[in-house]
């Protein structure tokens, strides 16, 4: 079946187009205007491109897949997706400079559209869906082929995956400039965005699958175990978590199905768990390839591979009340909540002794290789991340922290260290593969570029802590009467300097990841022209 | 030294390995029980939410000035969730009740605190201070970091759908009647314009405070919406006649 | 990692593997035997020091299940051999920190402000916590300083629009000004003369510039003064000097609630404000209202004998 066709878009494009004239409100007018014009552009150009001889065009593109007994694989939205990890990359931490620089100065706010308030829920999904997602659906897509041996199944479905998940960005990036959000925390798109994600998702899960069915390794690779726990567990999340009535199927806006303290717990369900298998299931997947790879040795533990997995998936569920202590849930559920995460320490920690300990017997690569480099320190950075986690979530340390600039800190830690350096790693990785280059530009750029990073992240955790303990201490310091020392615009007052070395935290980050950018840049265009346009399969090595 | 369960897993897992689909079946299960554990109880266990007075669905105008802070982002920096904490409570107010946000679709409990907890906001400043305030934060608190939104005074506000948000409401089980909904948009321009009459709204809406909020009388606007919301927040429970220490509010 | 490559009687490779792993080099460990795209597995234990503590971890888990409320059932839950819960916790905390303090606070509450004033440990009490209860919910609109802003009163100084005496003050803070959920709130309401037409632009003119002429920004005005004669002097006083009954206030100082801008002095003619503050009686006790009357009375503009002197050094 072939989607990027007149019969199919025409019908969207004029559709759209009604939906946007009869449109309850300007938003939704604005998106369904969007997609009306995608839809009609596409078709347009699809019919210019369109040649008998060849009826498939470059974007589609699938040639024969028969060179005698060699699998292909289909790397051109790999391709793609590793080019949009970047720039999304880029786009995410410009907003989260930007948003840091508001908080130190607030009159860089400009109202409506660039208020903090519409900003940071742009950053946040910009670099966890964005940046993050990308990045999880290329390195899989790339994974999955090489660990199978297998091409991707569904052909071009994985093209519609990495289309209609940039399509769910735009929109939902858009929107939220616009004022089209839930506000729940990382499932702020509106009911049509979500229905739309959830299509996309089902198409990833499709290709996903159906390439592990054709696999032609008798077992599934680890790896792969984690991609397909964070793609399940994230549909699972996403549909329950966004139900909800929309006032008007012509509008935006919509009420969740759940509210109050039901309500908040599926969403720390969710939110906790957008964690536990976005960030961290899909993430250690990727480790579990590139680590491997990049240091040329077997993976340390099997058992520990098992292990960790199934109790890792098992217990990181139970674990969102740690979000809700001392609130209007319950007891029993903020303890169980906060058992769990304290059990999950181990299960996360085998994860890293697994990423680390593959290094045994070569950790002297780490002197010459930046990129082994990068991807080994994004592992240490995982392991502080999920140390400090379960003691966050340790109820008289919670009552502390929450509320405060510390939960930014242990965020970012994570982030920028664990997400962020592995995704660099990978992306390091995979340049001169798909290109098939000669190795990467610059290495001395990675070096740069892994420098600038880590004191980005030391500046930025070091002031968060700080901030968040001066922040948690001055709320509830008493004087030797009994009496609350610190008016709340004290507090606020008082955390002015650290939001300025966060902010340049941030920045060193930004330069480190334009570094990479233009890196990429130059890697790509030394390959060889017509060699490998985009969207021809390339042989298994 | 291995426990029976691991010795088990390590003899049988190469058969999951092996199999796509009990993989796939199997991870969906484990990451399930969590889930249903935790979440289904809240459904059923009778104490989850308090039994209190004086809690009653959001007014016309309440719900539209909730749905502008909702779209703003306020949840950004505010949460509304005054923990059971002393420092909490002297500051804040008397500690959230489940049973206070039980209309609220979605919830607004919040997550960081850059700015302080608005869940009792309600009655503790002047209109003029908070229109004030959210035109030009740094104009009253010289301190503040929040962002301005002068532009809700200059906005009007959409009236003519208020009906079909209650409506939605209701069908979620938010305790709307159909006289409610039926006289929702007269409610709400009788609750936000000075001098119409209130008496309809005031018997649907016990407590509700009608005037015109945002300083023009002449314009509905987002901003007298938004205020009329932050007035009436925390403002429901009587706590007086709550006891906090009977044993159905001890969970 | 001391264990690397040592094993617990466990076969290497399960019987049930089709290969058979070979030796790793550097680590002397076998592998499983399986392949993909170059990368193998090695079969090393867990490491021993990690199954421990995650058995510690379960173990600890247990025992707080046991103690503290964990199960949901199928009416309520278990609620923990402890007998915790967060509501008692907080109940107890403020408990005692309301019992450490009862003596004084009931003292404060029972005594008529005066002689809570009067009474030096007292007083320094009041100070102390009325300074809290000051940051706590005050701030925001009379802020930092007490210094106010355009619109909200200034409280060092000793220019009082209700009065500065305790027991005004006291009065001011427990009802607030313009409050409606409160009887005995302070009322008073400036007539619109311009939006009702009681006065035209001219005349508005007038006044303005005699209302800045009696603090002696501008010139005297004779047309302004007639007019001021009519309308305000009922509440500002013939000279301008206030009236705090109906919180009229000062005109001829210096010191403005709003500005002395002369748009705003118009503005506040044709069409005026009503400042409003909160009655803090329902939100706070009588002790603590008390205690931020004294506080705000020693601030510098107290009035009263007495009461400046003590106020010094209270003010950081
Ligand atoms: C960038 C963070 C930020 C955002 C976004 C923000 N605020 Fe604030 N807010 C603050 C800070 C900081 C304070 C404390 C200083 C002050 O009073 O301005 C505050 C104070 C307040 C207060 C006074 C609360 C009190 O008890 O003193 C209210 C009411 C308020 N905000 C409402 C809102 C609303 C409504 C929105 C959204 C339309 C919003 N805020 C968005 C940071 C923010
Ligand atoms: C919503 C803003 C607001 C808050 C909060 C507030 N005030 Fe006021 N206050 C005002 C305004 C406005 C006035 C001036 C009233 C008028 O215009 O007559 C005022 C006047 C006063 C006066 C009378 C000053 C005079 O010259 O007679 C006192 C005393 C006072 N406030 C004390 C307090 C104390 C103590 C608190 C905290 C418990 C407090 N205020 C909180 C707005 C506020
Ligand atoms: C019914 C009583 C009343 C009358 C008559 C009246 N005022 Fe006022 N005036 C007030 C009150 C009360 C306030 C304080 C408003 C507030 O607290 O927000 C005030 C405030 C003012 C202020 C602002 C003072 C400042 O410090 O910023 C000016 C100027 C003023 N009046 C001028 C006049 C003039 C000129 C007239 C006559 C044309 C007049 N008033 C008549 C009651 C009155
Ligand atoms: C240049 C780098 C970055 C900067 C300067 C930055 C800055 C910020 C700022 C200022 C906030 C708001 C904090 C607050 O509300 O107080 C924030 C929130 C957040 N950021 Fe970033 N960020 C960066 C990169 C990232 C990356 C790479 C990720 C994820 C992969 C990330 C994930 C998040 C998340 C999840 C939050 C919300 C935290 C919460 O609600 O507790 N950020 N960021
Ligand atoms: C064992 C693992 C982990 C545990 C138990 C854990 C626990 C916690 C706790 C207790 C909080 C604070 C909640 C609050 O007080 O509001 C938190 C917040 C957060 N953590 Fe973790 N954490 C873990 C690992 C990670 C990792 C690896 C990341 C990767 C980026 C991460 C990302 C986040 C984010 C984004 C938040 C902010 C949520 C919000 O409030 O918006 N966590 N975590
Ligand atoms: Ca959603
Ligand atoms: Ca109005
Ligand atoms: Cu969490």
């Amino acid at each position: 079946m072939e989607l990027v066709n007149p019969f199919v878009l025409l019908p969207i494009a004029a559709a759209a187009f009604f939906a946007a004239g009869y449109a309850h409100d300007a938003q939704f007018a604005a998106h369904m205007g969007l997609i009306s014009l995608l839809a009609l552009g596409l078709s347009v150009w699809r019919v210019a491109t369109m040649d008998p001889a060849r009826p498939v065009p470059a974007l589609a593109a699938s040639p024969a897949q028969t060179r005698p007994g060699m699998p292909y694989y289909m790397d051109g939205p790999i391709r793609y997706g590793t080019v949009a990890t970047v720039f999304w990359g880029i786009v995410g931490f410009l907003v989260g400079v930007l948003i840091a620089a508001q908080l130190a100065w607030p009159d860089l706010n400009l109202e409506p559209y660039l208020n903090f308030s519409r900003l940071r829920p742009l950053h946040t999904s910009g670099v966890i869906f964005a940046f993050g997602g990308n990045a999880l659906i290329a390195t899989s897509f790339y994974i999955v082929q090489r660990t199978t041996a297998a091409r991707l199944f569904g052909g071009n479905l994985a093209w519609f995956v990495f289309w209609g998940y940039q399509l769910f960005i735009v929109l939902a990036a858009t929107g939220y400039l616009m004022g089209v959000t839930q506000s729940k925390e990382y499932a702020e798109p509106e009911w049509y965005i979500d229905i739309w994600l959830t299509i996309v998702w089902v198409a990833y899960l499709v290709v996903f699958l159906g390439t592990l069915v054709r696999r032609k390794e008798p077992h599934i690779y680890v790896a792969n175990w984690f991609f397909l726990a964070f793609i399940v567990t994230i549909a699972l999340l996403h549909v329950v978590n966004n139900l909800a009535v929309p006032v008007s199927f012509l509008g935006s806006k919509s009420y969740p199905a759940f509210s109050g303290v039901q309500d908040a717990l599926v969403q720390w369900w969710y939110g906790h768990n957008a964690v536990g298998f976005f960030l961290t299931a899909g993430f250690l997947g990727m480790m579990y390839y590139f680590i491997p790879k990049q240091v040329n040795r077997p993976v340390y533990s099997y058992r520990l591979s098992i292990v960790h997995f199934w109790s890792l998936i098992f217990m990181y569920i139970w674990a969102g009340p740690h979000h809700l202590h001392y609130t209007a849930l319950p007891d029993w559920a903020q303890t169980l909540g906060m058992v769990f995460s304290v059990m999950l320490w181990m299960p996360s920690w085998g994860g890293m002794i697994n990423g680390l300990m593959t290094l045994s017997g070569a950790w002297d690569k780490l002197r010459t290789d930046p990129v082994l480099r990068m991807l080994v320190i994004a592992v240490a950075f995982y392991g502080m991340a999920t140390f400090e986690g379960p003691m966050m979530s340790i109820k008289a340390v919670n009552s502390l922290s929450h509320y405060t600039d510390w939960t930014i800190g242990h965020v970012h830690s994570g982030a920028l260290g664990w997400n962020g350096m592995i995704t660099f790693g990978a992306i390091y990785y995979l340049v001169p593969r798909l290109w098939n280059t000669n190795g990467l530009y610059s290495l001395r750029l990675v070096n740069w570029h892994f420098w600038l990073a880590t004191i980005g992240i030391v500046l930025y955790a070091a002031s968060m802590w700080v901030a968040g303990i001066t922040q948690g201490l001055m709320w509830r310091e008493y004087d030797a009467e009994g009496y609350l020392v610190w008016s709340f615009a004290e507090t606020v007052a008082a955390m002015n300097p650290f939001y300025v070395i966060r902010m340049l935290g941030g920045l060193l980050y930004l330069v480190g990841g334009l570094l990479m950018a233009f890196n990429v840049w130059r890697t790509i265009r030394s390959a060889a022209p017509a060699a490998h346009p985009v969207g021809v399969v390339q042989p298994a090595e | 030294m291995l426990d029976p369960l691991s010795k088990f897993i390590f003899r049988h897992h190469h058969k999951v390995e092996r199999n796509v689909t009990v993989l796939l079946v199997l991870s969906f299960l484990v990451v399930t029980i969590g889930g249903i554990v935790e979440i289904v109880p809240l459904f059923y266990v009778h104490n989850t939410i308090e039994k209190v007075e004086g809690v009653r669905p959001y007014s016309p105008l309440e719900l539209a000035g909730r749905n502008v802070y909702v779209r703003e982002g306020c949840y950004t920096c505010h949460s509304q969730q005054i923990r059971p904490m002393r420092d909490e409570v002297e500051r804040y107010g008397h500690y959230s009740l489940a049973a206070e946000s039980m209309y609220d679709h979605p919830f607004q409990w919040g997550s960081k605190r850059t700015g302080p907890d608005l869940a009792r906001v309600g009655n503790r400043y002047s209109d003029e201070w908070h229109v004030r305030h959210l035109a030009d934060p740094r104009s009253v608190v010289p301190e503040s970091i929040m962002p301005r939104y002068d532009h809700l005074a200059e906005t009007d506000l959409r009236t003519d759908d208020i009906a079909d948000h209650l409506q939605v409401n209701a069908t979620l089980g938010v305790p709307y009647t159909p006289e409610m909904v039926a006289e929702a948009r007269a409610d709400l321009l009788a609750q936000g314009r000075n001098g119409t009459d209130t008496a309809g709204l005031e018997t649907r809406y016990p407590k509700v405070q009608a005037r015109d909020f945002d300083g023009n009388p002449q314009r509905l606007t987002e901003m007298d919406a938004l205020v009329a919301y932050l007035q009436g927040l925390g403002t429901s429970v009587d706590f007086t006649r709550y006891e906090p220490l009977a044993h159905e509010n001890l969970r | 990692m001391s264990n690397i490559g040592a094993d617990e009687g466990f076969p290497r490779v399960p019987e049930s593997e089709p290969h058979r792993g070979e030796i790793d080099q550097p680590t002397g460990t076998a592998t499983t035997g399986h392949e993909w795209d170059g990368i193998k597995e090695l079969n090393t234990p867990m490491p021993r020091w990690w199954l421990w503590v995650f058995y510690a971890t379960h173990v600890w888990a247990l025992v707080y299940i046991v103690l503290f409320p964990a199960i949901p059932l199928l009416k309520d839950s278990t609620t923990g051999l402890l007998g915790w819960h967060s509501r008692s916790e907080v109940a107890e905390e403020i408990d005692t920190a309301a019992v450490a303090r009862a003596d004084q606070f009931e003292r404060i509450r029972n005594l008529p402000i005066e002689q809570v004033a009067d009474d030096e440990t007292l007083r320094n009490l009041a100070v102390r916590g009325g300074e809290s209860a000051f940051k706590v919910n005050c701030v925001q609109c009379h802020g930092a300083d007490a210094a106010g802003g355009i619109g909200f009163a200034n409280l060092n100084d000793d220019d009082w629009i209700w009065g500065g005496s305790l027991e005004a003050i006291e009065q001011t803070i427990a009802h607030g000004v313009r409050h409606a959920g409160d009887d005995e709130t302070r009322l008073s309401e400036m007539p619109a003369f311009g939006r009702d037409g009681m006065l035209d632009r001219e005349q508005i003119a007038a006044v303005t510039r005699h209302v800045l002429s009696l603090s002696g920004a501008g010139p005297a005005d004779p047309a302004g003064a007639t007019v001021f004669a009519d309308n305000c002097a009922a509440c500002h006083g013939a000279s301008g000097e206030g009236n705090r009954d109906v919180g009229a206030p000062r005109l001829s100082d210096a010191v403005w609630l709003y500005s002395s801008d002369p748009a705003a002095i118009r503005a506040q003619i044709h069409n005026p404000k009503h400042g409003a503050m909160p009655s803090w009686s329902q939100r706070l006790d009588p002790a603590t209202v008390k205690q931020l009357a004294i506080y705000v009375h020693s601030l510098g503009g107290g009035e009263e004998e007495g009461s400046r002197e003590a106020s010094a050094g209270a003010i950081d």
